[in-house]
C-alpha cells in the first residue's frame, strides 16, 4: 500500500460523502412534490409524459397498487428487451450484422437487465447489435434504475406519516426519478467520457494495420452514453466484455475515479434524502455512516489482500502487487477501490478481473454482496434494504430490553419482522441452494474455469452476484449454460422482486400505524449506538450464513496458496 | 390492473425514444462535431492508414520494438467452435484471463514469461506487469520500469545508443497527475512510433 493510493482513495470518498448530502436532498424535494432549479427545463416534458400516458401524478397508491404498477412496467419492458434481443439479426443500426441471442440466454439477458443486475452471458463486442445497445439495454439501464428510486421512496414514506394508506405515485415518482435525476447527471458524465476518450460513434468497427503488420479490428459504438447510465443507475453491464476496465470504457485514472463517484453517488445520497422525508436528517446520517463506515473497512481489507505479492509466482518484483487481471493505468489502489464500490453497491461494473484476485481480495467483494447490497446497495435497493436491516436492529434491542421496539415512531410488532427476515432469507437461500446444486452437476462443474477451492468461489460468486442483482463475475464461469442461463435468471427474479414483494407489503403495514412520539424510554436512532448496532446486524444476519461456505472457498484458498499448493 | 396498461406502454415508448434514440444520436453528432478525435476511437491515421487506437494495446513480438504486457484475448478456433485459440490483443475480443492466484495455469505461464524476459536480458527482479496480463487484454501501458528494463534489447536490434532510447523512453512516461493520481506509466504504441520515427534518415 502506499501513500498516493490511499489519497486516491480519500478523494473518490470525501467527493462521494461532499456530494450525496446536497443530492439527496434535492432528491427528496423532487420526489416529495417540490420544485427543483430544473423545473424550468423539464417541467414540460414531465407534464407530457402524464398527458400522453393519461397519469394524474397526485393520485395515491397503496403499497398493492404501487407494487402492481411497478411490475406491470417491469413485466412489459422485460417483454420489449426479449423481443428485441431475439429478432436483432432484422433490426437497424447493426454494421457488425450481429446474429439473433438464443432463447434461453435472451432470457437470461432481458431478466437480467429488468433486474437492474446486468449479468452478462454474452460478450458486448459480438452478442449484441447497437440497436440493442441503444434502444433496449440503455434505456433498461434507466427505468430499472429509476424503479428502484420510486420504490425507496415509497417505503421512506411509510415512516414519514402516521395512519395513512397511500405510499405516493409509481408513475409520477418514475417519471421524476429519471427525468431530474438519471438523466441531467447522465448528460454531464457523459460529455465528460467523451472528450477523455470513450468512444459515441455508429461506425462500424475500424480495422487497423499495427506497426507490425498485423490486422487488429477496434471494437467501439455509442460506448460513451450508455457508459454514464451503466454507472450512475449501478447497473454495471459493460458496452465491451471487459467492462470498465476496458481502455475506451475506462481511458485514464482520473476517469476511473470519477466513474467511482458516479456509481456510489446516488447510492450514498438517499439515506440523507430519507432523512429529509421523514423529517430528521439525524436518522439519514446515522444509516450513512453505517454503509459508510462499512465501506472504507472493505476497501482497505482489499487493498490490503491485493498490494501483496502472490508467493507462488517467483522472479516477480513482489513490491508490484498482484497485478494480474489488473490495468497499468489504474493500479492497485484503484482497483481496490472499484471492486469494492461496484459490489458494495449493485453496480457489478469492473476495472479489474475479480476472479484474478487473491484470495483474500476476492473474499471481501464477494462478501460485500453477500451482505445484501445495502452498503451503500444498489439505486434504491440499498435503501429500502438497509431499513429491513434497521428494523431488525431495533427488534433485536427491544428484545434485549423487554420492549416493544419502535423505529421512527412506528412500532415493529410481528407482521413486520416477519415480512422483514423474509426479504432478508431469500437471499442466502438462492445464493447457497443455488450454488450447491451446481456443484453436483456435472454441467455445473464443466462450466468452472479454475480448480480447487478457487472453483466454489466462482460457483459461489456467480449466484451470490445474481441473486443480490451486482451482475459482477469471477468471469471464467461459462455462464451461457441451460443450468446457468435459467437458474441465474430465477435468482435475479429472486433478488429483486422476491425481495420487494414483502418489503412494499411491510410499507404497507408501517403507513398505517400511528406515528408515536418518542419518549424517554425509546431507544434512538441516531446515535453512534444505533450505529453500531446497525453494523452488529448486517454483519451476524447478512454475513454469519455465509462463513461456511466462503470457509470452504476463499479461505481454503489462502491457506493453499501460504503453503505453497497450486491446481 | 388493465388501467396500468396504458401509462406503462407509453411511458416506456417516450422514454425509449428520449434515452435510447434521441440523446444516444445527440450525443453522437455532438462528439463528431466537438470531439471528433476521442468520439470516433482515438485513431493514429498515417499516410491514410488506420496503424491502430493510442488507448488500445498492439501485439509486438519483435525485438526492434518494445514489447506490451502479455495479453489473454483468444479468438475462436476456426476447426471447433467450441475451442478458442491464444490471439494476444484481439480488439474485438476484450477478456482477462480469469486465472486464479492459485492456478497452475497461471504459474506455468508466468514461469515461460520469466525465461523470455530473462532470456532476452531483461533485469531482476521482474516488474510485475511484464509477467501479468491485464483485465482487458488491451492494456496499452506498461510501467516504466517494464520499458526501462527493455530499453538493452531495443538499443542493441535498432543500432541505436543506450541515451537515445533512454531519452525516448523518458519522454513517453506519463506522469501521475498532480503528483499522486494514477500510476506512471509508458504508452507502447506511442513509444515505438516514435522509435520508427527516430530511425527514419
Amino acid at each position: 500500500m502506499t501513500i498516493a493510493g490511499w489519497l486516491q482513495i480519500a478523494l473518490v470518498l470525501g467527493v462521494v460523502a461532499a456530494a450525496a448530502i446536497p443530492l439527496g436532498s434535492y432528491s427528496a424535494r423532487l420526489m416529495q412534490g417540490g420544485r427543483t432549479w430544473l423545473h424550468p427545463l423539464l417541467g414540460p416534458v414531465e407534464r407530457a409524459c402524464y398527458r400522453l400516458a393519461g397519469i394524474d401524478p397526485t393520485a395515491p397508491m397503496g403499497w398493492r397498487g404501487y407494487l402492481g404498477a411497478l411490475l406491470i412496467f417491469n413485466a412489459a419492458h422485460f417483454l420489449l428487451l426479449y423481443a428485441m434481443l431475439r429478432l436483432q439479426g432484422l433490426l437497424p443500426l447493426n454494421p457488425q450484422a450481429v446474429a439473433a441471442m438464443s432463447p434461453r440466454l435472451a432470457f437470461n439477458t432481458a431478466i437480467s437487465f429488468v433486474t437492474n443486475t446486468n449479468w452478462q452471458a454474452y460478450s458486448g463486442e459480438s452478442g449484441v447489435s447497437y440497436f440493442t445497445q441503444m434502444l433496449g439495454l440503455t434505456v433498461h439501464n434507466f427505468l430499472s434504475a429509476a424503479s428502484g428510486i420510486a420504490a425507496a421512496f415509497a417505503v421512506a414514506r411509510a415512516f414519514a406519516a402516521g395512519g395513512v394508506t397511500s405510499l405516493g405515485n409509481f408513475w409520477a415518482d418514475m417519471v421524476r426519478a429519471t427525468l431530474y435525476i438519471l438523466l441531467p447527471l447522465t448528460v454531464m458524465l457523459t460529455i465528460i467520457l467523451i472528450a477523455a476518450g470513450v468512444p459515441q460513434t455508429l461506425a462500424a468497427y475500424p480495422v487497423a494495420t499495427t506497426l507490425q503488420g498485423a490486422h487488429q479490428v477496434i471494437a467501439l459504438g455509442p460506448i460513451a452514453f450508455q457508459e454514464a447510465i451503466k454507472l450512475l443507475g449501478t447497473n454495471g453491464g459493460g458496452f465491451l466484455n471487459a467492462n470498465s476496465a476496458h481502455p475506451f470504457e475506462d481511458p485514464s485514472a482520473l476517469i476511473t475515479m470519477i466513474e467511482c463517484v458516479a456509481l456510489t453517488l446516488i447510492p450514498f445520497s438517499l439515506p440523507f434524502a430519507f432523512g429529509e422525508v421523514v423529517g430528521d436528517r439525524r436518522q439519514g446520517r446515522a444509516l450513512f455512516l453505517v454503509m459508510f463506515i462499512l465501506v472504507i473497512a472493505a476497501v482497505a481489507a482489499c487493498y490490503a489482500a491485493e498490494a501483496a505479492a502472490n508467493p507462488l509466482l517467483t522472479g516477480i518484483d513482489p513490491t508490484g502487487g498482484n497485478m494480474e487481471g489488473k490495468e497499468t493505468r489504474f493500479g492497485i489502489a484503484l482497483s481496490s477501490l472499484f471492486a469494492v464500490l461496484t459490489t458494495g453497491t449493485s453496480c457489478g461494473a469492473v476495472n479489474a478481473m475479480h476472479d484474478s484476485f487473491m484470495p483474500l481480495g476476492g473474499m471481501v467483494v464477494l462478501f460485500m454482496i453477500q451482505l445484501g447490497e445495502v452498503l451503500p446497495g444498489g439505486v434504491g435497493s440499498g435503501l429500502y434494504g438497509i431499513l429491513v436491516f434497521a428494523l431488525l436492529a431495533v427488534f433485536v434491542a427491544g428484545l434485549m430490553v423487554g420492549r416493544t421496539p419502535e423505529y421512527l415512531g412506528k412500532k415493529v410488532q410481528a407482521r413486520e419482522v416477519k415480512l422483514a427476515m423474509l426479504a432478508v432469507l431469500i437471499l442466502p437461500l438462492t445464493i447457497l441452494g443455488g450454488t450447491a446444486i451446481s456443484l453436483v452437476t456435472a454441467s455445473g462443474l464443466g462450466s468452472l474455469a479454475n480448480a480447487g477451492p478457487h472453483g466454489l468461489t466462482e460457483m459461489l460468486y456467480g449466484w451470490s452476484s445474481a441473486a443480490g442483482n451486482n451482475g459482477s463475475a469471477f468471469a471464467g464461469l461459462s455462464a451461457d449454460t441451460g443450468l446457468l442461463d435459467w437458474g441465474l435468471a430465477g435468482a435475479m427474479l429472486l433478488g429483486r422482486f422476491a425481495t420487494l414483494v414483502p418489503i412494499m407489503a411491510l410499507a404497507g403495514s408501517l403507513a398505517q400505524k400511528p406515528k408515536l412520539a418518542g419518549g424517554a424510554g425509546t431507544f434512538p436512532t441516531h446515535g453512534p449506538l444505533f450505529v453500531g448496532l446497525l453494523i452488529g446486524v448486517i454483519l451476524i444476519l447478512g454475513g454469519l450464513q455465509f462463513l461456511p461456505a466462503l470457509s470452504l472457498g476463499p479461505l481454503a484458498e489462502q491457506f493453499a496458496m501460504l503453503s505453497g499448493t497450486s491446481y | 390492473m388493465f388501467s396500468q396498461l396504458r401509462p406503462a406502454l407509453t411511458l416506456i415508448l417516450i422514454f425509449t425514444l428520449l434515452t435510447g434514440l434521441a440523446l444516444p444520436l445527440g450525443f453522437v453528432g455532438l462528439g463528431a462535431a466537438v470531439f471528433p478525435n476521442q468520439a470516433g476511437g482515438s485513431l493514429i491515421v498515417r499516410d491514410g492508414v488506420v496503424r491502430g487506437s493510442a488507448l488500445i494495446g498492439q501485439d509486438f513480438t519483435d525485438p526492434r520494438y518494445f514489447h506490451p504486457r502479455p495479453s489473454a484475448t483468444t479468438i475462436a478456433d476456426p476447426n471447433d467452435a467450441t475451442k478458442t485459440l491464444p490471439s494476444p490483443y484481439a480488439a474485438d475480443a476484450s477478456n482477462g484471463s480469469n486465472l486464479a492466484p492459485t492456478s497452475a495455469t497461471l504459474v506455468a505461464r508466468v514461469a515461460a514469461s520469466l525465461a523470455a524476459w530473462t532470456h532476452d536480458g531483461g533485469p531482476s527482479p521482474v516488474p510485475a506487469d511484464a509477467l501479468t496480463t491485464s483485465a482487458s487484454g488491451l492494456d496499452p501501458d506498461i510501467s516504466p520500469a517494464n520499458a526501462q528494463g527493455q530499453r538493452a534489447r531495443v538499443a542493441a536490434a535498432r543500432g541505436l545508443t543506450d541515451a537515445a532510447v533512454r531519452a525516448l523512453v523518458d519522454a513517453h512516461t506519463t506522469r501521475p497527475l498532480l503528483g499522486f493520481i494514477g500510476e506512471p506509466h509508458v504508452n507502447v504504441l506511442r513509444l515505438n512510433l516514435a522509435l520508427d520515427a527516430s530511425a527514419a534518415p
